[in-house]
């Protein structure tokens, strides 16, 4: 695709999940672009060139101390305006796994109160990953489930069936932990975008939610990965799947297109 | 003098403790008495000139989480801090850890960058975990620290909360060239400097050293003659392998294979003796690279064409397309792992990653396997100076999971094996496949070019670490090298990583010429073989340290982690530098490769401190004449005693839960699990498959070019139970990977291998007798099935000296590890049941001999034939090519290798990861009528398929199968029902629920 929107994949070092991120990009049509965040930090203007954003899964900075929270420091610190002005100006960004552990860190989520603006400095994190409650990494998939009210842009629309509507994921600190009356505000304002499936609800996260977005629905954080499910031959039963079943796009690559195709219609 | 400040940081009152409730587990799982409640707080130690203020702000900004923990700062006491004293624990008892001084502490890398970069600040950091423990008397809580919470050959562990004035630190000391006289030695001198200097040389090699010298007219320096030690090391030669070896038989029991005498007259290299014995010139030579030779030989009609780099670089290298190739290799870290299961696992893959990175112009690595062998992990009275076997699995584990997790490399294959001779020497097998452009498959060093190491610091890490592993471990062994023992920083290799594929891919082309990795012998190595033909200059106080105090010699032959050497034309450092910059990894120019005769020269500030001829180095290691024998009866007699038949029969498929439950076969998905296998978004076939992931797979498939519909099949193949003939047990390994690479999609005409030999002492005769089966069964197996070995490696002093003075061999190890090229990735097959009312063949024949098995080794089977089934490697491929036909033509649904537990346990695991049930006729499998039904469920005989067909299919099944000669037959089919069936010509129709299969095959079995 040489017209599709630009998308901006942030890397550092331990960032290793970029490249599936780049394919989930491309095979919904956007031309995606890896940056180092170094390059970032000289330079936050590049990240003005952008009309989709995401950052990686990985292990940021070895997830030393805890997972994300060097790079979200990092981030709060330098590029926080500009992926700020970016919201602003209707790029969607998305942050899987790692991603969302920084994301959370950086100030990024879950963003200012329905109808407030960001504030100029990023805020003090008000939602945590904590370890998992089984206390150590897996790797698994979970049957999700998308809540009705979510704004989130990424997972708008999506009907999910229980053979096909799944995601991976694979993490050791995954488990969502923030106060009862931000979880009320989230669940009636539309931000959760996504929830783990009651029966593989692994990690212990409040009230099942695997993925949150900002008030705009633009800023997507979630623990699973969605850039790793958009072939089918990427479903651990595809074996077994109908080619009826398999006719429609896996549900990664839909989030993808969804963010996309916004940005086309926003043209 | 700067001051050491403390933070600690625990979850907030409400907020769970996981991990304190992971080592009260941990506990539980060690047996040792469990506290009422364990409490974790990690504990940060910041050395620098801090004010109160600064470090409140590092605290709640960088180290506690604000929604869900909490920091308390203690800052030093001459900072106005209470003293560490007054501070007394608040629960029964205090077990705080922390690296011992020198051991690599990752997170304190990160925590030290990041207060630099955030807040401006220089700090020295020190990481640690404080356990406040409930419930336990201090007693109880060191032997509990000791052996659960952390292990004192890396950790230093308090009793109470530590807080040190000031960190301790290197002290430069003074540089001088030191000779070590041994041109006058007598030979018990000379072994004696051999050992107390740990060069681990033999006697042969101390007197061609001493000749050498002799010859030079001066004394070596300790900085050379630690170079010759690392270089002739048997990691690094492979001087089992390569020497002249004589090779005679006793007792060979009939049906076993004679190789001594005439049997291999006429192959090159093997000489024929009157006396009946054989005498091999370069085992190694004549065997498993001799297979790969003839395969590829260009003057051949049918010769291989897809190997593009066999056994000379750091892996081995086959075409994937016509733009991209595929990379291989396999390592052990076996010593390491034994004393530090964490570390040495984790810088087992670790080091196995650079070997891919350091493969040509590096390629990059996208899949991993991990193999161990262990002790039952029940095992009582474990010898003095090893750790349980528990332990050691769950550490080797988790080393694995957090390095390869770390670097964003999918573990996507592996086994577990439990013999009770692994209880002093468990094996640790890391292999790595990268992907690369086939124009970056060689490289080379041209004199001129800079010596360039990027990556990590060099430290006293490791060293010894390459003489160490080639010497037999003792019960004292543990102290006496525990500098032998690494952690690794997988952030620090990822960014090397990182640097080198940007550098290599550069669009004016590659910014260095030649690449390696630093491994066993550090720079020694990687710089003695990269200047090989060259010669070089290395200005060894260039390299940057991780501490003051480092000698030149220590420099140059520490195994610190995660370093590279590059060959660079000088015109390119400075865009080199920029990239290495740009990602955060550290450059150094150590000098440059070419010199005028030749040689290393080594120096130290402009001063000389040793020189190396390379010619010696690399040529000049005596090969002495081995002896071997085989002796077939003092081979069968080292196999361990069968079990007490413990939950074998009555009926068939009551042993068949048993098996299951074995823990060779029984499920691993806990380890799986720990592992991000599907990182790099390339999975096709994962290690779990089927409903609920709830079957194991046969091999992993995964994409290694996205976007290309082709994959590549990645499996493996152990086939220790049959260690009593190492050339049977050698051939079944080959044809179990071969069987499990085709089951999961893998085109056999386009597959490659890799051998990992481990095995006990082969200064015993009849160890070395064993080496040359398994060695002369690698070239039949290669060729029969034209599978070229295009990498190996050894690991031959594995066996441990007890306290009492008693001898533990290691049964003979040989890992077969393979990839294979999947033509479409929509044809990888996985061996779940697809659907009721297919048919279920089984391809090949079964006979009655039970040896081996694992059916044998529950016990109870007196009435058995406890020989091993033969293997026939020619009928094996036969098989290979007709059921790869079968599934490449998409005539197959599932197909499953029978090689471990025989067919029922097979047709359970595709039943319940199926979701399905099977209805199986044992008078159907293709055997001679005086097979009994109980060999004919559970006999492992080798070259056996289990495929399932859809009823429109079995036609063409079978025509494909008996157009090519293969006994088949289709010996039951898939039910609806939750139930497995069997019936035989004497077993009465027996049934099971699949779920209680299942649920005997995920019975824990570690974690």
């Amino acid at each position: 695709m040489d017209h599709g929107p630009r998308a901006l994949v942030i890397t550092a070092a331990g960032i290793n999940c970029d490249l599936e991120l780049m394919h989930a990009f491309a095979a919904a049509g956007a031309r995606p672009e890896a940056v180092h965040l170094e390059a970032l930090v000289r330079e936050p203007a590049r990240i003005d060139r952008f009309r989709l954003i995401g950052l990686p899964g990985g292990f940021s900075f070895g997830d030393d101390v805890a997972a994300g929270r060097i790079m979200g420091a990092l981030m709060r610190r330098s590029v926080y305006p500009a992926l700020v002005a970016a919201i602003e100006r209707g790029v969607p960004i998305i942050c899987p796994c790692n991603g969302f552990q920084i994301a959370v860190q950086a100030g990024l989520l879950p963003g200012p109160d329905a109808g407030a603006a960001w504030p100029d400095a990023a805020a003090v994190p008000t939602v945590a990953l904590a370890q998992n409650a089984g206390g150590s990494f897996r790797d698994a998939w979970t049957r999700v489930e998308i809540p009705a009210n979510t704004r989130c842009v990424w997972t708008q629309g999506l009907e999910l069936d229980d053979a096909t509507g799944l995601l991976p994921s694979a993490h050791g600190e995954g488990r969502l932990v923030a106060g009862d009356a931000l979880l009320d505000r989230l669940e009636v304002d539309g931000q959760v975008a996504v929830r783990y499936h009651d029966a593989d609800h692994f990690n212990g996260s409040m009230r099942r939610i695997a993925g949150i977005c900002d008030p705009s629905g633009l800023v997507f954080g979630l623990m699973p990965h969605p850039e790793r499910f958009t072939r089918w031959t990427q479903h651990p039963r595809w074996t077994r799947l109908s080619p009826h079943q398999r006719r429609a796009e896996p549900l990664g690559l839909r989030m993808f297109r969804n963010a996309v195709e916004r940005t086309l219609v926003a043209t | 003098m700067p001051a050491v400040h403390r933070v600690e940081v625990r979850p907030k009152p409400g907020h769970r403790d996981t991990r304190g409730e992971a080592a009260s587990r941990a506990a539980a799982a060690a047996g040792l008495p469990v506290p009422e409640r364990i409490e974790h707080a990690s504990v940060y130690l910041l050395e620098g000139d801090l004010t109160a203020a600064q470090l409140r702000r590092v605290a709640d900004e960088l180290l506690a989480d604000p929604v869900t923990q909490a920091a308390l700062v203690q800052p030093a006491p001459s900072a106005g801090g209470v003293p560490v004293a007054e501070r007394l624990p608040r629960l029964d008892a205090v077990v705080e850890v922390h690296p011992l001084p020198g051991v690599t502490d990752p997170a304190a890398e990160s925590v030290e960058l990041a207060v630099h970069s955030l807040f401006g600040l220089e700090v020295r950091v020190r990481t640690g975990d404080r356990y406040d423990l409930a419930g336990l008397a201090p007693a109880a809580a060191a032997t509990l620290g000791a052996r659960v919470l952390a292990n004192p050959v890396i950790h230093g562990i308090h009793a109470e909360p530590w807080h040190p004035e000031r960190f301790p630190a290197g002290t430069p000391r003074e540089v001088r060239v030191v000779e070590v006289p041994l041109r006058t030695l007598s030979d018990a001198e000379l072994e004696r400097l051999s050992r107390d200097a740990h060069l681990f040389l033999s006697l042969d090699e101390m007197r061609a050293i001493q000749a050498e010298y002799r010859r030079l007219g001066r004394e070596p320096r300790e900085i050379e003659l630690e170079t010759l030690a690392q270089t002739w090391s048997e990691h690094c030669v492979h001087k089992t392998l390569k020497s002249t070896v004589r090779y005679r038989e006793a007792n060979l029991a009939p049906g076993q294979r004679a190789l001594a005498g005439d049997a291999l007259a006429g192959r090159a290299g093997h000489e024929p003796a009157a006396d009946g014995s054989v005498t091999v010139r370069n085992l190694l030579k004549r065997t498993v690279a001799a297979a790969t030779h003839e395969l590829i030989d260009p003057a051949r009609p049918d010769r291989i064409d897809w190997c593009l780099s066999v056994f000379v670089d750091n892996s081995g290298v086959i075409a994937f397309d016509d733009v991209h190739a595929v990379c291989f290799k396999c390592e052990t870290h076996n010593r390491p792992s034994a004393i530090e299961p964490y570390g040495g696992a984790a810088t087992g893959i670790g080091g196995c990653i650079r070997d891919i990175m350091g493969t040509g112009l590096g390629a990059k690595p996208i899949a991993a396997t991990d193999i161990f062998c262990v002790a039952p992990l029940d095992t009582p009275d474990v010898p003095a100076g090893c750790l349980p076997p528990r332990r050691i699995l769950t550490q080797v584990v988790a080393g694995v999971r957090d390095y390869g997790n770390r670097m964003g490399i999918p573990t996507v294959n592996g086994a577990v094996w439990f013999d009770p001779r692994y209880v002093g020497n468990p094996l640790v097998f890391c292999g790595v496949v990268g992907v690369m452009p086939r124009t970056m498959v060689k490289g080379q060093v041209h004199a001129g070019d800079r010596i360039v190491a990027i990556g990590g610091r060099t430290g006293r890490d490791g060293i010894h670490g390459a003489t160490f592993s080639s010497a037999e471990v003792e019960h004292g062994h543990a102290s006496e090298f525990s500098h032998a023992v690494q952690i690794g920083n997988a952030i620090t290799e990822k960014k090397a990583l990182d640097a080198m594929l940007a550098a290599r891919d550069r669009a004016g082309g590659p910014l260095y010429r030649a690449a390696t990795d630093c491994g066993a012998g550090g720079f020694s190595s990687a710089v003695g073989e990269m200047a090989k033909d060259t010669g070089a200059t290395v200005h060894l106080d260039r390299a940057p340290v991780k501490y003051a105090g480092l000698t030149p010699t220590e420099v140059w032959i520490s195994e610190a982690q995660e370093r590279m050497v590059l060959a660079v034309p000088p015109a390119n450092i400075a865009e080199l530098r920029a990239v290495c910059e740009a990602h955060g990894s550290e450059l150094c120019e150590l000098g440059e490769f070419g010199s005028a005769d030749g040689t290393i020269k080594l120096l130290w500030n402009g001063t000389e401190v040793g020189s190396l001829d390379t010619h010696f180095l690399h040529e000049g290691v005596p090969m002495p004449t081995r002896e071997a024998v085989w002796d077939a009866a003092w081979s069968a007699a080292q196999v361990p005693p069968a079990g007490d038949g413990r939950g074998v029969g009555p009926r068939l498929v009551d042993t068949c839960r048993a098996l299951l439950a074995h823990p060779n076969l029984a499920s691993k998905a806990w380890i799986i699990r720990q592992y991000d296998h599907e990182v790099q978004g390339g999975s096709v076939v994962k290690p779990l498959v089927g409903v609920g992931d709830g079957g194991p797979s046969d091999g992993a498939v995964i994409h290694p070019v996205p976007g290309s519909p082709r994959a590549l099949a990645i499996a493996n193949g152990l086939a220790t139970g049959w260690s009593s003939d190492a050339h049977a047990m050698t051939l079944a390994a080959i044809d179990e990977c071969v069987r499990n690479l085709v089951c999961t999609g893998a085109d056999p005409a386009r597959i490659a291998i890799l051998d990992n030999f481990c095995w006990p002492s082969c200064d015993d005769p009849r160890n070395m007798g064993a080496l040359v089966r398994a060695a002369e069964a690698c070239y039949e197996g290669a060729i029969a099935y034209r599978a070229p070995f295009i990498s190996g490696k050894d690991s031959l002093k594995n066996q441990f000296r007890t306290q009492d003075g008693r001898t533990i061999m290691i049964p003979p190890t040989l890992l077969v590890s393979g990839f294979g090229i999947v033509e479409h990735a929509d044809r990888a097959c996985t061996m779940d049941l697809k659907a009721p009312g297919n048919v279920l063949f089984l391809v090949g024949t079964t006979g009655t001999r039970m040896g081996g098995s694992h059916r044998a080794m529950l016990g109870s089977a007196t009435h058995h034939d406890l020989r091993l089934p033969e293997v026939d490697p020619a009928r094996g491929a036969a098989a290979a090519r007709a059921v790869a036909a079968c599934i490449a033509d998409g005539l197959v649904r599932a197909a499953h290798d029978p090689s471990e537990g025989g067919l029922l346990p097979a047709v359970a695991e595709m039943c319940f990861a199926g979701g399905l049930g099977a209805s199986i006729d044992l008078s159907r499998v293709p055997a001679a009528a005086d097979v009994a039904d109980e060999c004919r469920a559970f006999a492992e005989d080798p070259h056996r398929y289990l495929l399932e067909v859809e009823p429109a299919h079995v036609g063409a099944v079978e025509r494909t199968l008996a157009d090519a000669g293969l006994a088949h037959a289709s010996i039951g089919h898939v039910t609806e029902g939750a139930l497995l069936e069997v019936v035989g010509a004497r077993t009465a129709r027996e049934s099971i629920a699949v779920a209680e299969l299942q649920a005997a095959w995920n019975a824990p079995t570690g974690g």
